[in-house]
């Protein structure tokens, strides 16, 4: 999959021209409406995220001290560890695993790490077939794309798109069946992957958490595709990031009091998994062998930095759900791995803000992201600090850098300011009077062409200031 | 170096700490030790009777069905009865669970009941809980010679009876049984938190249920909470 965060513009623009992804996203995120209510059933909900940030908070400031105990637990349940600094090394990993399993095909349930390593075309290179089990993932490995929600990842497609994808590929079915029906999909998506299921050599999952305390992995799932991947093939791997660590099984349930209201607005998701090391002596099913990997990517630098408080992210997805731009151009634009809020404060700092600078740019700041957070990582206020480090690195473009010195030359002489500012919004509401509101403004097409500006009412801010404080 | 050592000496070297300082390594040892308690929601601090009819208004909102039953000898009567209500097939697989082992199945002579792990064609499976929170409908399942984590999964429909003196209130009663059933920092394989039965909201954001796991997830009860 090629990385295009840096043409996140043209991204953007194509988005929203494109009338298939339109009509998906016109739908709206139904994940806004459950998370308030799920929010509003539990009393303790608020002081539940401030509790879940100061675990997150802590075990990040410890995070050597935890990732020792964990090492020492999972060891000792016979499990094996395996640690890798950079994408390349985590993909040489994970083949090595498959290879002396003698692997043909791999199950993987999701997992956001896998996608950031770019693991399945890796493995097609070598010749081991990916197979994705997540339905979402699923549809989006029959389509070559990529996720463009980390919760949702085809929350882009509507349905006759699965349907033809499904014609496309499952050409053992009969050609006439019917498949009207979410229901119909679902049902076909089941029986053919249940055959995949119990026909893999190895099954790779994410990972939510990481137990220091036990040494245990944790998915978390609503379709139990994660769960046959790492229960049925005889090697289950686990892909994590460093900053999955938690202490212990309590700080776990804390996290997951916020994570499924948070992404979904359910109480709890259907399955919450704790692995701990391969199949036991007596056991009747289960992995024979277990190997977690832990991955780095970056990560390790950008502790008690100025990013450091997007590690705390538990990838429920909240702020894309209700930031409006990504619910206007949907998580494709953003060109990676991790879309939305999170994906642009993220992005970033693992490809570099030459290539990932564009995504900080495109947000309003309304702070919606920062206010549904569970562990309130002040999304804003990172994305601001890319921005001040792009335009530093001279990496913004002339247009911007040549507005914000016209601006800064009337912003510098308070009296021309408020002379200029007042005369323009004069102007502005003499024309707009009528409807309120304009179609079309020179000079701001980029703006107007997708939403109408809203015409001055009046005097500016500053005058109503003045005359108030009278 | 190793990929191992690369990565500690980064994580140290970021937060400036050379891993032997002595307050952060008690600070560690000791949460690990002490595990404290979050915040525990008051939604499932109840009398045990209360605590069942959350459980049972729990499991319903998650799409799943409870029976309450009076004693163990009653459930293989039980399970016919709720495998007749459905049109399902009168066979069912179970692990080696003493607890299922005892139920007087004989009495149900039209129930064919086998016994061990799951290949994917049993079309119902009866498992035993380990125990259950009602602040979220959630059962909790453990692996283990007797307990097959595939019959949890593969099967259309899954069964699950649980004692009711096994309803917690809350995840943190369970994990200070897990402690003490398994010892201090130890796990069985696998702990299966089951809120109802699987779903897919991956096409159009339609909720269906039954994506890889069971469409249907029913809980028996037994025996109260006393």
């Amino acid at each position: 999959m090629t990385l295009t965060s840096p043409q996140f513009k043209y991204n953007a623009r194509a988005a929203l021209a494109d009338a298939q992804l339109q009509r998906a996203l016109s739908k709206g995120l139904g994940f806004v409406e459950r998370r308030r209510l799920a929010a509003e059933r539990l009393p303790e909900f608020e002081s539940l995220r401030d509790a879940a940030r100061d675990i997150k908070s802590h075990t990040l400031a410890h995070l050597d001290l935890y990732l020792e105990a964990y090492e020492a637990r999972v060891t000792a349940a016979g499990g094996k560890l395996h640690y890798a600094v950079t994408a390349k090394e985590a993909r040489t990993v994970v083949l090595d695993i498959c290879r002396s399993a003698s692997a043909r095909t791999v199950t993987k349930g999701k997992t956001m790490i896998a996608e950031e390593i770019g693991l399945n075309d890796f493995f097609e290179q070598n010749g081991i077939q990916p197979v994705e089990t997540d339905l979402g993932e699923y549809l989006i490995q029959i389509r070559h794309e990529m996720p463009s929600h980390i919760i949702a990842p085809a929350i882009h497609l509507n349905k006759d798109q699965v349907e033809a994808d499904f014609r496309r590929v499952h050409t053992h079915l009969p050609k006439d069946r019917n498949l009207d029906e979410p229901a119909t999909l679902l049902a076909e998506a089941r029986g053919v992957l249940r055959e995949r299921f119990l026909a893999a050599d190895v099954g790779i999952t994410g990972a939510n958490f990481l137990v220091a305390e036990t040494g245990t992995s944790i998915i978390v799932t609503n379709e139990g595709n994660g769960d046959l991947t790492q229960t049925l093939p005889k090697v289950h791997i686990v892909l994590a990031s460093i900053e999955k660590l938690v202490p212990t099984l309590e700080d776990v349930s804390t996290l997951l009091r916020v994570l499924a209201r948070s992404a979904t607005g359910q109480d709890m998701s259907v399955y919450t998994t704790l692995s701990t090391g391969p199949r036991r002596p007596d056991d009747p099913d289960g992995p024979s062998e277990y190997h977690v990997v832990i991955l780095d990517n970056g990560r390790s630098s950008m502790l008690g930095g100025e990013f450091a408080d997007i590690l705390r992210c538990i990838r429920c997805g909240a702020c894309m759900n209700y930031c409006p731009v990504f619910n206007a151009v949907g998580g494709h634009a953003y060109g990676w791995v991790y879309p939305g809020p999170m994906g642009a404060v993220l992005t970033p700092a693992l490809i570099g803000v030459d290539k990932g600078g564009h995504l900080p740019n495109a947000s309003m700041f309304c702070g919606r992201c920062e206010e549904v957070c569970p562990v309130r990582i002040p999304l804003p206020r990172m994305m601001r600090a890319w921005r001040e480090r792009e335009f530093e690195r001279h990496l913004t473009p002339a247009a911007v850098r040549g507005g914000l010195k016209f601006w800064a030359f009337f912003a510098k002489r308070p009296a021309l300011y408020g002379l200029a500012t007042a005369l323009a919004s004069r102007v502005l509401w003499l024309f707009g009077r009528g409807s309120g509101r304009f179609r079309r403004l020179p000079f701001a097409i980029g703006w107007t062409r997708h939403r109408d500006f809203p015409a001055p009412q009046g005097a500016t801010f500053q005058a109503q200031w003045r005359r108030r404080r009278r | 170096m190793s990929a191992r050592d690369l990565i500690f000496g980064s994580i140290r070297r970021s937060l400036g700490v050379s891993g032997k300082e002595a307050t952060r390594r008690k600070t560690v040892a000791d949460r690990l030790a002490q595990h404290p308690a979050g915040i525990v929601p008051a939604r499932g601090q109840l009398s045990a009777k209360e605590r069942l009819a959350l459980f049972r208004t729990m499991v319903e909102a998650a799409n799943g069905s409870v029976d309450e039953i009076a004693d163990t000898g009653v459930v293989p009567s039980a399970i016919a009865d709720f495998l007749r209500r459905h049109n399902l097939p009168m066979a069912v697989k179970r692990g080696a669970d003493p607890r299922l082992a005892a139920l007087p199945w004989e009495r149900e002579g039209t129930l064919e009941v086998s016994v061990g792990p799951s290949d994917g064609k049993d079309l119902v499976a009866v498992s035993h809980a380990f125990g259950a929170v009602a602040e979220s409908g959630t059962l909790m399942l453990v692996s283990g010679p007797d307990n097959p984590t595939t019959l949890n999964f593969l099967p259309d429909t899954h069964v699950v009876v649980i004692d009711g003196k096994d309803v917690a209130g809350d995840y943190e009663s369970l994990w200070r049984r897990l402690r003490e059933t398994f010892g201090d920092g130890a796990m069985p394989r696998t702990v299966n938190l089951i809120t109802g039965p699987s779903r897919s909201a991956d096409i159009e954001q339609t909720l269906i249920l039954g994506a890889h796991g069971p469409r249907r997830l029913h809980v028996m009860v037994v025996g109260g909470s006393e």
